[in-house]
């Protein structure tokens, strides 16, 4: 028998202010059904029976970054047997570049074990369990994470220690680094997947470093002190700093004097820096890109070494999710010898570990790879940007990752999270796209929203974006005929705050680039 | 390889200071001393010969006739789209294809004796990984489980580490062949009790190691109304299930649950894994499949850390469930483990050395006790040195499994040809023989 599904959520509710209430609101003055109550006694024996961990919220599924997930699990885009369903642009995958893998696999079928030619390591391959992992296999990811970065620094393979994907190296830091009820700073917005991996078995908490659209969302020193001072205040202990760099979810990245920056606070502090670098191969201006190992090399006495660890995945910049293969490079013996001990709990297959040496071995397809990588992806994003700009929609600047982090706010009818939440389920419903709301994120400000691009082919692009605009003037055919109405009506709203964020939009909709009739979408069809 | 411990600038947390990680035990010495010198037929004939690591290397030769004769299903090659959604395919949930493989397996693992739903199988890196992620999920912090001793001491890592559960042990001792009492499940109890620890499960390794034995239906059933009584959780680990000498002789606690029309199942836990039966440690392929419905969907959440890399899900899928090929593969690896055995035991007699009469495994469980100079550790930890650094060979002493009688030892024979297995057994002839003079 199956498990039961999980009972569906029918709050849209950001998950912490949905915590505060079920703790606020007296259980009689709700009535529950017979079923509620049935499942209440079930949870609760249950409570007893299982541990805390097993039982909490901290596995964080009931984030609206998977209801969307499961939106479009039930109803998923095709583009014949499905062409209304629901377009998936909440899942940060690379796939654009599967045609280039495909073909080295084909030409080298050595680096199977279950070809003939490959099948004489077999025997070898399968028995080779040591945590230290295949050599050729950590040689490869150290040569490829170099030429990622333009050659521009060298990676030790011996600091290489493997882990159950990204996910896996980040709870296996934390577990390194921070004892349960002590804290990591993380800039804010940031993935949700960092409430589960960093915080759920290991006790650990997260601590959020508030970044504002006012600067485009940058870190700054005051924003690092206001969250450090914060922790010292609650009696928490901050044990280190944790920076995506490329950012997930706003697809930029640090500039080196960020970087310094941020590296002599966590000096100062005497904590730890973690760099998740798993987009370093996404970003489309290659020569900006600065990674921590590049200031470790420019600055060798900036700081402690001691103090930093990047964490890396074949995930996003090949697009080998599956493969789960996860990469933590400490600077820290000590915490290569330990995580390399804990890395037992999620070893690399050896049948992959032999496949991805091969592969990334071979410097002319690495090479290749990336630039046509970078290339595709550079393309992919500026259509977007492009095309969502004609109809009056923003984004953040940025030049990375598999998403841009796009500007809703103006769609809000409050600048309010429950507006965003409200605004979002219309997207997935009527629109038909699966975006992430910004506040999974734990963005700081409502109507941010990111969208993923890399996971589809260029025909799905074409009908996510004709439903974007269509939605778009839609909303701006029912603001006009909103605005006929209300100036029939001849009421005062002077004061009214409504009626000036719509004056706003009539503006914009009057103005002529955006006329119905200058339809970027229309010209094309002529 | 000694590490310099330069003094961290910043302190790390408990859990990676603690030793619980587990490398400083003997058991783990033994293999440094065979990587730093390893036998070799040709290159390295008086190397140390490694017989503490339970590897299955006597039936490769049936999976690579397996692997050639059906390259289509195990290669993407053929498939152009096959291998992008195979590498994109990151579901918790594992390939469908993958999970109803294992679930056959594992039937016919029991010649068909209990029925696993694939819906109840839960994908982890290993049974390591299964073993950790079912004690975050059974146990808090400071809790513990009730483990039989002698046990593998990888537990002492996979359970305690990082979860911050204890071990417990129950005590078994070789005048009843070291088996599971209800005595000493009591008595274990009774002790964490008295020490105000909340026990929440008892985890049994079945068939055992190190041991080599399977554990007897009667015992099984005595566990079951035990863990029931006190309302605790029962794990079995039956990693070892397929590599029963016979295949009647291994009753899992699926049979027992089966026959009891699964009442009180919901405390019921399995481990598995192809690391032994299959002898593919290296592919990381480990299962949880419980019959409590939380719990398979909270390790299915836990399992994101921990995920079969698909690559490999999609190899074995077509292997584990082509009948034909896995009814073949058991019956053969069950003959010539039989064989190993009988092989080892023979020897070891001819030398004057008795062994635990066991039945399963990838090793046999020697006593050594009557050459102790004394009846204790300390004795038994040198003549441990001496076999390893006189005699050059691995074995693991009983202490390092938590035995609490001295002189017991677990000497593996699965992981080498039949020839090493000659030439360990002449070493061990020779040095019992010169240790009576």
């Amino acid at each position: 028998m199956p498990p039961p599904p999980p009972p569906p959520s029918h709050l849209y509710i950001y998950p912490t202010t949905l915590h505060i209430v079920l703790n606020l609101i007296p259980i009689t003055s709700i009535s529950l059904s017979k079923h509620q109550i049935e499942m209440d006694i079930a949870l609760n024996n249950t409570h007893k029976f299982l541990s805390k961990i097993a039982t909490n919220d901290g596995h964080g599924e009931n984030s609206p970054y998977f209801d969307g997930w499961k939106a479009y699990d039930t109803d998923p885009f095709h583009h014949e047997t499905n062409p209304s369903g629901v377009i998936q642009m909440g899942l940060a995958e690379n796939q654009l570049c599967f045609d280039l893998i495909q073909e080295w696999i084909g030409n080298h079928p050595e680096a199977s074990i279950c070809t003939p030619q490959g099948g004489f390591d077999f025997k070898e391959i399968a028995l080779f369990q040591d945590y230290h992992g295949l050599p050729e296999f950590r040689s490869a990811i150290a040569n490829f994470m170099s030429r990622v970065r333009g050659s521009r620094v060298e990676f030790d393979p011996d600091r290489i220690v493997m882990s159950g994907g990204a996910t896996g190296a980040h709870e296996t830091l934390a577990f390194c680094l921070a004892n349960r009820g002590e804290a990591f700073l993380v800039p804010t917005p940031y993935y949700p997947g960092f409430d589960r991996d960093l915080k759920w078995r290991t006790g650990v908490e997260l601590i959020p470093v508030v970044c504002e659209s006012s600067n485009n969302f940058k870190v700054t020193l005051e924003a690092l002190e206001d969250a450090y001072d914060k922790a010292k205040e609650s009696n928490i202990k901050v044990k280190g700093l944790l920076i995506t760099n490329p950012s997930n979810p706003l697809g930029t990245f640090y500039d080196k004097e960020t970087l310094k920056t941020l590296v002599g606070f966590i000096n100062e502090k005497n904590i730890h820096l973690v760099c998740d670098e798993i987009y370093a191969g996404t970003v489309t201006r290659e020569n900006e890109f600065v990674s921590i190992a590049e200031v470790l090399e420019e600055f060798p006495t900036i700081c402690d070494h001691n103090l930093i660890h990047i964490v890396y995945s074949l995930s996003k910049d090949m697009g080998f999710p599956g493969f789960r293969v996860g990469i933590i490079y400490s600077y820290n013996d000590m915490v290569v010898n330990i995580a390399r001990k804990m890395s037992s709990f999620g070893l690399v297959s050896t049948q992959t570990q032999h496949m991805v040496a091969s592969m990334l071995s071979e410097n002319d397809f690495v090479d290749n790879f990336i630039k046509e990588s970078r290339n595709r992806l550079a393309h992919r994003h500026n259509m977007f940007t492009r095309e969502l700009a004609q109809v009056g929609i923003g984004s953040l600047e940025s030049n990375a990752g598999l998403f841009f982090w796009m500007d809703l706010r103006r769609f809000l009818k409050e600048p309010t999270f429950e507006s965003e939440m409200t605004f979002w389920r219309t997207i997935i419903s009527e629109i038909k796209l699966n975006v992430s709301p910004g506040s999974s994120f734990h963005c700081n400000e409502p109507g941010w929203f990111r969208v993923c691009f890399a996971n589809m082919d260029d025909a799905t692009v074409m009908v996510a974006l004709e439903r974007i605009k269509s939605f778009v003037h839609e909303t701006r055919m029912l603001e006009i005929k909103t605005m006929a109405k209300i100036k029939t009506k001849k009421q005062c709203w002077q004061n009214n705050l409504q009626l000036k964020l719509s004056s706003r939009r009539l503006e914009d909709i009057m103005s002529p680039q955006y006329s119905p009739l200058n339809s970027p979408m229309l010209r094309a069809q002529n | 390889m000694a590490i310099e411990i330069v003094q961290p600038s910043v302190e790390l947390s408990k859990i990676a200071l603690s030793e619980t990680h587990g490398e400083d035990s003997p058991y783990f010495a033994g293999w440094k001393a065979y990587d730093e010198n390893p036998y070799h037929e040709l290159h390295n004939p008086s190397g140390v010969i490694q017989m503490g690591l339970a590897e299955n290397q006597v039936s490769f030769d049936l999976l690579e006739e397996y692997l050639e004769s059906n390259l289509e299903s195990s290669n993407w090659g053929q498939k152009v789209s096959g291998f992008r959604e195979n590498a994109l395919f990151q579901d918790y949930h594992g390939l469908v294809s993958f999970r109803k493989a294992m679930a056959s397996f594992m039937e016919e693992v029991r010649g068909g004796k209990a029925k696993f739903n694939p819906e109840r199988i839960v994908l982890t890196a290993g049974a390591t990984a299964a073993n950790e992620l079912l004690t975050f999920i059974l146990a808090n912090p400071g809790d513990a489980l009730l483990v039989p001793t002698p046990y593998y001491p990888g537990f002492d890592r996979d359970l305690r580490w990082r979860t911050g559960v204890q071990i417990v042990p129950i005590h078994c001792e070789s005048s009843n062949n070291f088996q599971i009492t209800p005595e000493a499940l009591e008595a274990a109890y009774d002790h964490a009790r008295s020490m105000n620890i909340k026990v929440k499960g008892v985890l049994i390794t079945n068939p055992s190691n190190p041991l080599g034995a399977t554990i007897q239906r009667k015992v099984l059933e005595e566990i079951l109304d035990f863990v029931t009584r006190k309302n605790i959780h029962l794990v079995s680990d039956e990693i070892y299930s397929g590599s029963a000498f016979y295949a009647d002789e291994f009753v899992s606690i699926a049979e027992v649950l089966e026959s009891r029309n699964y009442k009180d199942s919901e405390r019921c836990h399995i481990v598995y894994s192809l690391s032994k039966d299959l002898g593919l440690p290296g592919f990381r392929v480990g299962t949880v499949y419980s019959y409590n419905d939380q719990v398979v969907t909270t390790a299915r959440r836990m399992s994101s850390f921990t995920l079969i890399s698909s690559q490999t899900q999609f190899l074995l899928a077509s292997m584990l469930s082509d009948k034909e090929f896995t009814r073949k593969y058991i019956k053969i690896n069950r003959e010539r483990l039989k064989k190993r055995y009988e092989m080892i035991i023979n020897g070891l007699k001819k030398a004057g050395i008795e062994c635990l009469k066991g039945n399963a495994g990838l090793f046999c469980w020697m006593n050594l006790s009557p050459y102790l100079e004394e009846p204790t550790i300390e004795s038994e930890l040198a003549i441990w040195k001496t076999i390893m650094h006189e005699v050059r060979l691995n074995i693991s002493p009983g202490s390092s499994c938590h035995c609490s009688e001295p002189g017991w030892f677990r000497v593996c024979f699965a992981n080498m040809s039949e020839e090493t297995l000659e030439v360990a057994l002449s070493r061990i002839h020779e040095f019992i023989t010169t240790r009576k003079q």
